[in-house]
């Protein structure tokens, strides 16, 4: 993973009973990203990912991990095109996952994930790659 | 059709009700993830990005309508109304419930369907050419043998738990529609100096990290022995091949690194030994048994031209042109093999809505065509069809989205599920295949283009064949951005050739200017009669890369 040792990060799974993605939301699991607890201290970071070991025990998630994000107006936006996706849905399926279930807000228009604008532009489609 | 004897169906059922038990203990905790993820990956259950995926066999891809309107209706029940068509003739399932999935197996138990050997390490689902038993040009149908790898590799007790995968394609015709060279196994239907149909076996070929092309093993193998044969080459193979290194267990790593020649005198050294302790024959009766399952229909006398068929095709250009690219010859006078495009320009290539699978279904009842094929170019392909019929079916395409005349041609582009939901894809392929396909989305310069085939993956594991592709797409992250390497002149055809990788690779907005720079330049290049990869063959890559880069140098400059 490119993450940077000073990135804020997410902790996340997959919920066992139907694959979900969800995010450690500090007392719970949350299915949308902007619920989910970011973790500034790379130490309580993996404390929570330590803590996430009784979650998979009780069977309510599985594939715990942590991931960096990059905050923008104190929105959490993945640094990675995966994290992204998870936590939308597919890029060529606008009407399916997260993004389709009002559980998906796109980050904010310069902070974008992988094509950073450095100049404020009208707002661009999280996804749009101008491929 | 193959149809399920006792034995196959209580097999299916068992295997259901084991997968629910596993499935039940998992959440009641009894399982933890570590020891149930071999037991879901037997049954073809993936953990994906979004949700689980249930990759579901089609057996050397034929389908009947009651299978495909049963693919239909899980996927509108159990999942989201779609399912996707694979390159290995599966179709995957993209959200299913875990708590479903022993639901959906008992469902598709009822169709003489499952998930059995489309994960894990096993022998997996046998493909064959998608024309079988309809083309011209073969020796005879391949799936009945098929058929009768797939009865004696499914629970084999000695190639269960296999160093890795093991993938193995039947073909029968010098034409080669299944991609033959590139699997760990491929077996051709042949016949010898005598007249004597027999099997020509070569061994070690995949794509992956570590592209290989298959070598030869045994120029003929006696139809009785195949078995036996197969047997030798898997047992060398799970003795010999590196289970310390997960990047080098396949068989194509094995027979490349020991070479052809001592691979070839291991497995003779085998198979002589399996002969001399006695062993599985293959009796001809039985061979005769199964084949009669894929007996092809009972073709009616028709005379050639088909005055109803020439009529549309006059009449009617959008038909004319879906004929010219769509249709296949086949072996009896007044029929044809007709695919059916899973790549409309802007479409997710491979999948396919319920209801699409349904009117499809509906259509082949209606036109009495007892099968359908799923084509490792992720397309589907009605074998049997009257040319007089070809109007009406073309029309009800049309009204279901399924004419796109593009068979063959640059927009049928196979692609993985790439990063959109691919717990191992570095990049997305599918928005890439979609802008290629709409950049070149003018039937008539696809024409001018001709036989071009692209094909795009999302990670170096190669399920789009991007190492088969006349122009390749890998998918790669570098350092966090999704970019896109070019390779050129492979092929998955009898030529069977591993792309050439350019260089450096395209930014996502970059790759689409460069593949039409590349195509342009071929067109610019090419003599006559020259198809794509021939022009590459000729003239190698310099001239390509020339034109690939160009964006690149003017940002340089």
């Amino acid at each position: 993973m490119s993450k940077r040792a000073t990135d804020p990060q997410i902790l996340t799974a997959n919920r066992l009973i139907d694959g979900r993605v969800v995010y450690w939301q500090g007392a719970g699991w949350a299915e949308s990203l902007a619920e989910a607890e970011i973790f500034d201290d790379p130490e309580a970071a993996d404390a929570a990912l330590k803590g996430a070991a009784r979650s998979v025990a009780e069977r309510v998630v599985v594939g715990t991990y942590l991931f960096a994000v990059r905050l923008d107006e104190g929105v959490a936006v993945p640094v990675k095109a995966r994290e992204l996706i998870r936590a939308a849905g597919p890029s060529v399926r606008r009407d399916l996952g997260k993004q389709a279930e009002g559980l998906f807000s796109p980050p904010p228009v310069h902070a974008q994930v992988r094509h950073a604008r450095t100049t404020p532009g009208p707002a661009r489609d999280p996804f749009d790659v101008s491929i | 059709m193959y149809r399920y004897d006792e034995f196959d169906a209580r097999f299916v059922a068992e295997r259901v009700e084991q997968f629910a038990g596993q499935v039940a203990r998992r959440l009641a905790g009894e399982l933890s993830e570590d020891e149930f993820k071999p037991l879901r990956l037997m049954n073809g259950l993936y953990l994906q990005l979004h949700a689980y995926m249930l990759r579901i066999a089609v057996p050397y891809g034929t389908l009947a309508p009651r299978q495909l309107r049963k693919l239909a209706d899980v996927a509108r029940r159990f999942d989201k109304g779609y399912g996707h068509f694979t390159t290995r003739t599966n179709m995957q399932l993209n959200w299913p419930r875990l708590a479903d999935v022993p639901a959906i197996l008992r469902e598709l138990a009822t169709v003489e369907m499952h998930a059995i050997q489309t994960s894990g390490n096993c022998i997996r689902n046998v493909t064959a050419d998608h024309f079988a038993g309809a083309t011209p040009e073969e020796i005879e149908d391949p799936r009945p043998l098929c058929e009768i790898i797939r009865q004696w590799s499914s629970l084999h007790p000695e190639f269960t738990f296999l160093a890795r995968k093991f993938k193995i394609a039947v073909g029968a015709t010098v034409h080669d529609r299944a991609a033959l060279l590139y699997h760990d196994m491929a077996v051709e239907i042949v016949k010898n100096a005598e007249g004597r149909t027999g099997y020509r076996v070569s061994a070690g070929g995949g794509m992956g990290r570590t592209p290989y092309i298959a070598q030869l093993m045994c120029e003929f193998v006696e139809r009785e022995d195949i078995l036996a044969y197969l047997e030798a080459v898997l047992r060398v193979y799970n003795q010999d091949s590196r289970r310390d290194n997960i990047h080098k267990q396949r068989i194509k790593i094995l027979v490349n690194a020991i070479g052809a020649e001592e691979m070839r005198r291991r497995v003779a050294r085998e198979f002589e030994e399996i002969k001399a302790q006695g062993y599985l024959r293959l009796p001809q009766e039985e061979l005769d048994r199964i084949a009669a399952y894929f007996a092809p229909p009972k073709f009616e006398p028709i005379a050639e031209p088909v005055a109803e068929y020439e009529a549309a095709r006059t009449k009617d250009k959008r038909f004319a042109d879906w004929c010219a690219h769509n249709l296949a010859a086949h072996r009896a006078p007044g029929y044809a093999i007709a695919t059916i495009s899973l790549k409309p320009i802007g479409g997710v290539p491979g999948d396919c809505t319920s209801e699409q699978m349904e009117a499809i279904a509906d259509l082949m009842d209606a036109f009495g065509l007892a099968e359908i094929r799923v084509s490792h170019e992720q397309n589907l392909v009605l074998p049997h069809v009257k040319k007089r019929d070809l109007p009406a079916i073309f029309a009800r395409l049309s009204e279901l989205g399924l004419a796109t005349p593009n068979a063959g041609l640059v927009t049928d582009i196979i692609c993985c599920p790439g990063l959109d939901y691919c717990d191992l894809a570095n990049a997305r392929s599918i928005p890439i295949a979609q802008k290629i396909a709409g950049r070149f989305a003018d039937l008539k310069r696809q024409e001018e283009i001709g036989e071009l085939k692209i094909k795009m993956s999302g990670c170096i594991n190669a399920c789009g064949h991007h190492h088969a592709g006349h122009i390749g797409i890998l998918g790669v992250d570098k350092k966090g951005v999704e970019h896109y390497q070019l390779q050129l002149g492979g092929s998955g055809a009898e030529d069977a050739a591993i792309g050439e990788i350019m260089g450096p690779g395209f930014t996502a907005k970059e790759i689409t200017d460069a593949v039409e720079r590349v195509v342009d330049e071929y067109l610019r290049l090419r003599q006559p009669g020259e198809r794509f990869l021939d022009t590459y063959r000729r003239v190698g890559m310099e001239p390509f890369k020339n034109v690939a880069y160009l964006e690149q140098l003017h940002a340089a400059y």
